[in-house]
């Protein structure tokens, strides 16, 4: 059999997770020797992440989490690396049984990986056994962003959002695929819409579930409905209170960085620390084990665990250092011009704020799908793998 | 409703304050153990004993730090990097002596009295002249009483260091709740006007009707608040940082080239620099439990600071000389007060609680106020700035060299300053 890694070469190289048992060891030794905050002040997240939640996160981490799911379930699907502009990407590759299956590439954001991802690989590559038809299948390529998880951190300054746009780019080309769509959420949106204004040879769509756009700019989008104004209102209260993980990461990457090599609860409580909404989930599923769809307690320790295990806390805060702090190379330079190629969007209901299709439609004038899910959030793939799906179907079709 | 003191005011405040150190004197200096001189009851002694295990678990945790890769940058701009940090926890686990800075604290009378429910520890250093007068500093973060230790000699005695018998002051350096040595609140509400209210509590408790307050960074917000108050017996502030202009300078003046700078320093630290800010106003539990858990991220998080300060410390551990005072030991004196406090995460709650009521509408400063510009400071406030920021300002002026952590790094210029300050206020 060959497989169209084989085909492009030495370059594309089979990839397997393999954590050591001295790291694994390290880890539960930290994690029992954990030296706690008192309890905060409020009876909310308005503090921070909570206490109870952290200690009852580190007892199910210490106790009863298995510490070899990360690699177990990464390992079950087929991985690869390929240097790339200088950096060794990491990434899943499944494709499709079905013929005519549409080549997509999905990115994670952060504090994601592609274990966000793994969930939705069934339905997006196999949807007869997941509610769908033959005409829906993808193949899937499911990249870790530069200084995430299994891919190299960069060596030298430069990586922002495009420039990772660039190497998916080159990654689908190097693939063979010479006509596909990419997909992605939170900085995975990012890069998803840099490479929708690129507009690469092949690239026949974009789908995002976060608006790039009125992140950068919220001034600028219609604020007449209701709608439009609780949106504004919502990214306002994100600005007031919700980005202090956003400019610290953005500003001081190194800074955070220790914290997040050296303490397995300092890191989990900077991932969790994301918006309201997913907070909330996930401190209910450590709270008493009910989980919000399939943000389950082992779900968000399997990334957390991967987080610490790759040790790629500084490198992923230096990510928005990248793409968003103000002393990076790419800061201040002009915004690329609006997609040429269609681009479809999905608003999901507990996201950082709800997009009004006005403002989908303003940020991208070649919009052609707008979908709002019933349930989910800002990890919409992950909490609601089958639902993220049907909007990836809905989005894609007309494409195919 | 408050107002300035009359004179009739002052000279009553200077008068008790006089008779307290009569008082005082006759029991002769007091011993590290001695309760202070007015007896009040709720007054304990207070020294500092670590036990042997927190400190050796100290250095332990330093020693097992698991290290980030190194930032891709040549400066600061990615934040504390590797090589500093590497070179304070080397230093940290292999030639620092806590013991060494126990013993120094401890040779100072230090208490502690609860107040509003919070137990708050003090210095208090009682200048052996008479006319002294009372002066409560209070610290800043990420400092503690540690900044302010070497100002005592200077202000409390300073026919000793350089100055006359006219310049003494009695001191009272307060650790402000949530920090070092004070307990930590257990309910809401102790932003920096509820812990200038405690200090004016804790100067009445100790006898001082007629005092004065200085403090930078959030020192000098507790001040300003203490200023706002003007409880009886304030006789006039000093600040080394201008906190108004934090809460914006759109009515400050942009004329000349100094305020021009000063601006574009400020928006500086708005656009790059406040990242710690941002994070422990709004999520102080979140970044506590890496204070917590780990020294080298406490550590990280407090050199972190200003461009200025940042850049003198990590050449002191980088085998360059150190800026005055700033030297590897006194700034892990102050690292080591909050890892084996565990105060990491009551200390970042206070921004919190300030955050809480910033923007609030606040009642002009009513006592005299003066002002020291420190060159290195985030911002150098222009005369004209201190002036808008304060109608009462009686005293402005430059120091030749220090920075955001000038009673730290420069101890004599610092206190020359407060000498020439307060003067005019006796």
């Amino acid at each position: 059999m060959t497989t169209l890694e084989q085909q492009a070469g030495q370059a594309i190289r089979p990839f397997t997770v393999h954590f050591r048992k001295a790291a694994l060891d390290d880890l539960r030794r930290r994690l029992a020797t954990t030296r706690w905050p008192t309890r905060e002040l409020v009876g909310d997240r308005s503090q921070g992440v909570q206490l109870a939640t952290m200690q009852a996160l580190g007892r199910y981490w210490a106790g009863r989490y298995d510490l070899g799911r990360v690699q177990a379930r990464l390992n079950a699907l087929p991985q690869f690396t390929t240097e790339i502009d200088g950096v060794d990407l990491h990434f899943v590759h499944v494709r499709s049984r079905h013929p005519g299956a549409l080549p997509l590439i999905m990115t994670h954001g952060w504090p994601g990986s592609i274990i966000e991802m793994i969930d939705s690989v069934g339905p997006l590559t196999d949807p007869t056994a997941h509610g769908g038809t033959a005409d829906d299948a993808f193949h899937l390529v499911l990249p870790s962003l530069p200084g995430y998880g299994f891919s190299a951190e960069p060596a030298e300054v430069g990586w922002d959002l495009v420039r990772t746009a660039r190497a998916w780019a080159e990654l689908m080309r190097r693939l063979g695929y010479d006509r596909y769509v990419a997909q992605g959420g939170d900085v995975g949106a990012g890069v998803t819409d840099a490479i929708g204004r690129l507009g690469p040879e092949g690239l026949i769509g974009i789908h995002t579930n976060l608006l790039v756009p009125a992140l950068n700019d919220p001034a600028a989008l219609p604020d007449d409905t209701a709608e439009e104004q609780a949106a504004l209102a919502a990214i306002k209260v994100f600005q007031t209170t919700g980005n202090g993980y956003f400019v610290e990461m953005a500003t001081r990457p190194e800074t955070i960085g220790y914290a997040l090599l050296d303490s397995p609860a300092a890191l989990a409580a900077w991932m969790i620390d994301h918006d309201t909404d997913a907070y909330y989930k996930i401190a209910a599923a450590f709270a008493d084990g009910r989980p919000a769809g399939n943000l389950t307690r082992d779900h968000i320790l399997d990334n957390v665990t991967a987080y610490w295990l790759t040790g790629t806390g500084a490198s992923t805060a230096r990510s928005y250092w990248e793409a968003y702090g103000p002393d990076a190379p790419a800061a201040g330079r002009p915004p690329l011009p609006d997609p040429r190629v269609p681009v479809g969007f999905s608003t999901f209901p507990g996201e950082i704020w709800r997009t009004p299709r006005s403002w989908a439609e303003q940020s991208y004038p070649t919009l052609n799908y707008f979908g709002q899910a019933e349930r989910g959030g800002h990890f919409a793939a992950w909490e609601e793998p089958e639902l993220f799906a049907d909007q990836l179907r809905a989005a894609f079709r007309p494409l195919r | 409703m408050t107002s300035q003191p009359t004179r009739r005011q002052l000279l009553q405040g200077s008068l008790a304050a006089g008779l307290t150190v009569a008082a005082s004197t006759a029991l002769g200096p007091a011993p590290a153990s001695a309760a202070p001189s007015t007896g009040h009851p709720g007054i304990r002694p207070f020294r500092v004993a670590i036990r042997r295990e927190r400190v050796a678990e100290m250095r332990r945790r330093v020693a097992a730090t698991r290290w980030p890769s190194r930032e891709l940058v040549a400066d600061r701009s990615q934040g504390v990097q590797l090589a500093s940090a590497q070179a304070l926890a080397r230093f940290w686990a292999t030639s620092y002596d806590w013991r060494r800075f126990e013993a120094k604290l401890n040779a100072f009378p230090q208490f502690k009295t609860e107040i509003d429910g919070v137990d708050i520890h003090f210095v208090q250093v009682r200048s052996r002249h008479r006319d002294a007068l009372p002066l409560v500093m209070t610290h800043g973060w990420p400092g503690s009483v540690v900044e302010l230790l070497e100002t005592v000699g200077p202000l409390t005695d300073p026919t000793a260091h350089g100055g006359s018998a006219a310049d003494a002051f009695h001191l009272v350096l307060p650790s402000i709740p949530g920090y070092g040595f004070s307990g930590k609140p257990a309910e809401l509400g102790w932003d920096t006007n509820r812990t200038a209210r405690a200090w004016a509590e804790l100067m009445r408790r100790l006898g001082y009707t007629g005092y004065v307050a200085q403090g930078g960074d959030v020192g000098a917000a507790v001040t300003d608040n203490l200023g706002r108050l003007a409880p009886p017996g304030l006789l006039g502030i000093h600040l080394n940082l201008l906190v108004p202009a934090l809460g914006g300078t759109g009515n400050l003046p942009k004329n000349t080239d100094e305020e021009k700078a000063a601006a574009a320093a400020l928006q500086t630290f708005s656009t790059s620099g406040r990242g710690y800010l941002v994070e422990q106003s709004t999520r102080p539990q979140t970044i506590g439990y890496a204070l917590l858990d780990s020294p080298v991220a406490l550590a990280a998080w407090m050199l972190d600071h200003d461009t200025d300060s940042y850049l003198k410390i990590s050449r002191a551990f980088r085998g360059g000389p150190p800026s005055g005072n700033l030297t590897r030991e006194h700034v892990l004196d102050n690292v080591s007060v909050y890892w084996l406090t565990g105060t990491g995460e009551s200390a970042a709650r206070a921004y919190w609680e300030r955050a809480q009521t910033s923007g609030h509408p606040q009642a002009p400063v009513p006592v005299p106020v003066a002002f020291s510009a420190f060159p290195g400071e985030i911002f150098q406030a222009p005369r004209s700035w201190a002036e808008a920021s304060y109608p009462t300002l009686r005293h402005y002026s430059k120091a030749t060299r220090g920075g955001h952590f000038a009673a730290w790094e420069e101890p004599q210029l610092f206190v020359e300053e407060l000498r020439a300050a307060f003067r005019s206020f006796r």
